[in-house]
């Protein structure tokens, strides 16, 4: 159905192009798409989410894709508010997720000297192996901007601290998360989309 | 930018050009640059918005953060130059004419796309903003308050905010630290010091003095004279925390 290696699901957040330009950098075909037999026929599949979680999974709901997603036993990589989508409930708009992977997110207490956002380029520091972080050093840099976090849990391979450990990188099966922008983390990131795309 | 090219002035004036937009981008991610931020210097003075096809292809060759400034004065230009590969938008002299504008952006995209640019220098015993500072015949001070702007721009939803002190710009005789503590201190957001950078101890003073969250420069870097490595090595000894 479709000769893409990834197919990134169109969650409807406006900057899809600095994530289909790292996955041209790697030389990877991507298709955008919002298409349920597109995404299910995909050898792999990107959920990325600029913007809202309750939009995004509207969204979603609208397309027919909430069951497709669920049902994937192909690799998927959720970006930023894409990996929130994967837990069971946000915080953020009171949302129901995609519960592929338990837990609630929440929001980031904000702190003196610790505004929320998170933005900015942070630390990595691993709790487990996992094949998506093969060859990158311990204590990497990576670009985050997000309010809300996942908690560190049984699904967290790595985690990043902003006032506490959170979860920085989630996997549950074929499910794999990123709370930070692997196509604006330099070297480091450009590695990650890279292991994503050999499983 | 200014007409397709990389340009740097000195307090704003006299411009001339440093080199081509892609090359320097890819010399700077290289370098370890932390994120970039382009200013189309004349897109407010002759009243347009940002040209987006040269966003796309910086988009295409940059992996880190960057910004992009000029003119953006609706929320529909905003969503054309992030959909174009943009990480964020600095508003500047629109936000000015229509602070309302600031509001609309962080309403539309979150606030942590939303920087404010503000070009403030001593006045009266305090500071005052100044518009349209990218045309030496247009630039006026708006007689407003540098610490209210300040103040209200993050009521309306500014994730972050890049204080360009004019008197220091381009002269590399170190940042304001004085203007840029007062800023600090009403300032919640991520402060990005801008104008003055001439050697290492520059930054490693902004940081340690003003307290501020990130260091913007250009002349030291567009003339070689510090290399961006090095930079951060000496403010790694410094004890202030950078990514290698």
């Amino acid at each position: 159905m479709s000769l893409a290696d990834v197919v990134i699901i169109d969650s409807g957040g406006a900057n899809l192009a600095s994530l289909r330009f790292a996955l041209e950098r790697l030389g990877a075909r991507s298709v955008v798409s919002a298409e349920p037999a597109v995404v299910a026929a995909a050898a792999r599949v990107l959920l990325p989410g600029v913007g809202a979680a309750a939009d995004a999974m509207a969204r979603l709901a609208a397309a027919g894709l909430i069951g497709t997603v669920r049902a994937l036993s192909q690799p998927l990589l959720g970006i930023c508010l894409g990996m929130q989508l994967l837990y069971e409930h946000t915080e953020e708009g009171a949302t129901t997720g995609l519960g592929l992977i338990p837990g609630t997110v929440r929001r980031i207490p904000a702190a003196a000297g610790r505004p929320v956002p998170h933005m900015g380029w942070n630390t990595c520091h691993a709790l487990r192996p996992d094949s998506l972080l093969a060859g990158i050093k311990d204590g990497e840099y990576f670009y985050f901007v997000h309010s809300y976090a996942a908690p560190v849990s049984a699904s967290t391979s790595a985690t990043t601290d902003y006032g506490g450990p959170l979860a920085a990188v989630v996997e549950r099966g074929n499910f794999h998360g990123v709370q930070f922008h692997p196509e604006r983390s330099g070297t480091a990131g450009a590695r990650v989309l890279r292991n994503f795309l050999e499983f | 930018m200014r007409d397709g090219q990389v340009v740097k002035g000195v307090r704003f004036r006299d411009h001339r050009v440093v080199g081509d937009i892609l090359a320097l981008a890819r010399r700077y991610r290289d370098a370890g640059a932390d994120e970039l931020v382009f200013y189309d210097i004349t897109a407010s003075p002759e009243n347009r918005s940002v040209d987006c096809a040269w966003v796309s292809r910086v988009a295409e060759v940059l992996d880190i953060p960057f910004c992009v400034a000029g003119g953006v004065s609706t929320v529909a230009q905003a969503e054309a130059v992030l959909g174009a590969g943009a990480e964020k938008i600095s508003v500047n002299s629109p936000a000015l004419e229509r602070p309302q504008l600031i509001d609309e952006l962080a309403r539309r995209f979150g606030a942590q796309c939303v920087v404010v640019g503000i070009d403030s220098q001593a006045a009266d015993g305090g500071y005052h903003v100044h518009q349209y500072t990218g045309d030496a015949g247009r630039a006026r001070d708006t007689r407003r308050a540098t610490l209210e702007w300040v103040r209200e721009v993050q009521q309306r939803g500014a994730g972050e905010i890049v204080l360009n002190c004019m008197a220091a710009d381009g002269v590399r005789a170190g940042y304001d630290v004085d203007q840029l503590g007062a800023v600090r201190a009403c300032c919640d957001v991520p402060l990005v010091a801008s104008g003055g950078a001439g050697t290492a101890e520059h930054f490693a003073t902004v940081f340690a003095a003003a307290g501020v969250d990130a260091a913007l420069a250009a002349s030291v870097f567009h003339s070689g004279e510090l290399e961006i490595r090095s930079l951060k090595s000496f403010l790694r000894a410094q004890g202030i925390e950078v990514r290698p």
